[in-house]
């Protein structure tokens, strides 16, 4: 297991070299999209439009922010539930090439055969973290659906935000290695 | 007869939403704090001490522990000597109201097909009792959805016993893997009926870390379960290890001949809570 720094745009050489229980901190651009956010961007694809903003080699931290308070970049903003982004995450991974996600929790087999067969990674953050996390976040802005209140796609400038590998090109998963690794039944 | 009045319970609930959604408990804290020494596995020392640091951010920010502020799950227990000045329901709601906007909190309630963001957290998921006295007690429960989620019902027939319960709540536990952002808290609720077993479980989430059911026999119970889910290798954040689970609360309640229905309420290691009298 290795540390390693990251910035986005994605390229298929570095993500060759991730492996599951890596630590990887990522500097730069990523963008923010929860289940309504993907309902919409996937709806696009499939009429078989143009996506409203690049995601090629880009990351999606599944995250709805609490609002910022005044003088802040940002609420606390930790990672939500993964599972609920499996119906979406193929399709933006084949049709709009995004690399990597930054989630919490188990990803189903169609998304891990993706994250294999597209050369994409899936991060986990500390769930319940999203005060600590919120310090790597230096920028943040909505650039879509800003009815959608924290479920708006923001784009967020972070510094060394800390992630997990959970899932990586290999078809590795930490969560099961780990459980693995300290079941006594 | 007292009177409260429908200002003073509206910024009540309003004080206890912000309060809850900023400062963890002091006995979460302080078992978390005290997991850091227990834990196995070193990459759960570690999520475990940025779990500590994240409440000391929050507290000395005032700022939101978890993002998920929750629905706002109250319970009132009001005094049946107290007059209450106005509509205590629309003083509840509109205390969740303020207290979410106040607070800089996230609001999370929506429509349910058309997801539809209300803007406002409200309406509160409220439980009213009626007690004795002329005071009114209120608690606020902020209820994330991850740990919501992954929460489980069942009606059992009376034959699965101690042993039934026991194996469902620890294949509930395993199920939900990482996704309720473990180490978590359960809350058993045996017995009743169909609503009632899952309002039992969400109040034994209100019990205090580590507190023993009164009754021998469920205090045994709590203790196999919680040791069982520690030997499941979840681990803290779901990354393998040792601290799976904080506590486990059973509350029981009388039921029907032919049933014994079981439900796992499942909080995440953000298990939150306010009190106040008024």
């Amino acid at each position: 297991m290795s540390e390693v720094i990251l910035t986005p745009p994605l390229k298929d050489a570095d993500l060759k070299k991730l492996r599951i229980g890596d630590t990887v901190y990522i500097t730069g651009t990523i963008y923010t999209a929860r289940d309504a956010a993907h309902k919409r961007l996937c709806d696009l694809l499939a009429e078989g439009g143009e996506l409203p903003f690049e995601l090629k080699g880009q990351i999606i931290y599944y995250a709805g922010p609490a609002p910022a308070k005044p003088g802040a970049v940002i609420g606390s903003i930790g990672p939500t539930s993964s599972y609920r982004m499996d119906a979406y995450a193929p399709m933006l991974m084949a049709k709009a090439g995004l690399k990597g996600m930054i989630g919490k929790g188990k990803r189903n087999e169609a998304v891990k055969a993706a994250i294999a067969k597209h050369c994409a990674v899936y991060f986990g953050a500390t769930g319940g973290a999203a005060a600590l996390l919120s310090k790597r976040v230096k920028q943040a802005e909505v650039i879509l659906y800003p009815e959608l209140g924290p479920e708006a796609v923001r784009r967020l400038q972070v510094e060394n935000f800390p992630v997990t590998v959970i899932n990586d090109v290999y078809g590795g998963d930490l969560y099961e290695e780990a459980l693995k690794a300290y079941q006594e039944i | 007869m007292r009177t409260i009045t429908y200002e003073e319970i509206k910024n009540t609930v309003a004080e206890l939403c912000i309060k809850s959604c900023n400062h963890l408990g002091e006995d979460v804290f302080q078992k978390l704090k005290s997991s850091v020494h227990t834990e196995k596995s070193p990459v759960g020392v570690d999520i475990l001490k940025q779990l500590v640091k994240n409440a000391l951010i929050a507290a000395a920010d005032e700022i939101p522990i978890c993002q998920d502020c929750g629905l706002a799950v109250v319970f009132a227990e009001v005094g049946q000597d107290v007059h209450i000045e106005g509509s205590f329901t629309d003083a509840v709601n509109d205390g969740v109201i303020q207290g979410y906007a106040d607070g800089y909190l996230r609001k999370s309630t929506c429509t349910v097909l058309a997801r539809e963001n209300y803007g406002n957290n409200a309406p509160a998921i409220l439980h009213t009792k009626l007690v004795p006295g002329e005071n009114i007690k209120l608690t606020v429960a902020p209820k994330g959805g991850g740990a919501e989620n992954m929460s489980a019902l069942k009606m059992f027939p009376p034959a699965a016993g101690r042993t039934g319960i026991i194996d469902f709540v620890v294949e509930t536990v395993c199920q939900a893997g990482p996704n309720p952002c473990p180490p978590i808290v359960l809350g058993i609720g045996l017995g009743g009926n169909f609503e009632m077993a899952p309002l039992l479980a969400k109040e034994a989430l209100l019990l205090e870390i580590g507190e023993k059911n009164d009754d021998p026999t469920f205090a045994a119970m709590e203790e196999e379960i919680l040791n069982r889910c520690n030997r499941l290798g979840i681990g803290p954040g779901g990354l393998g290890g040792s601290t799976t689970v904080l506590a486990v609360h059973i509350k029981d309640a009388p039921c029907h001949i032919a049933s014994l229905p079981c439900a796992v309420n499942i909080n995440c290691h953000a298990a939150r809570h306010r009190t106040k009298v008024i």
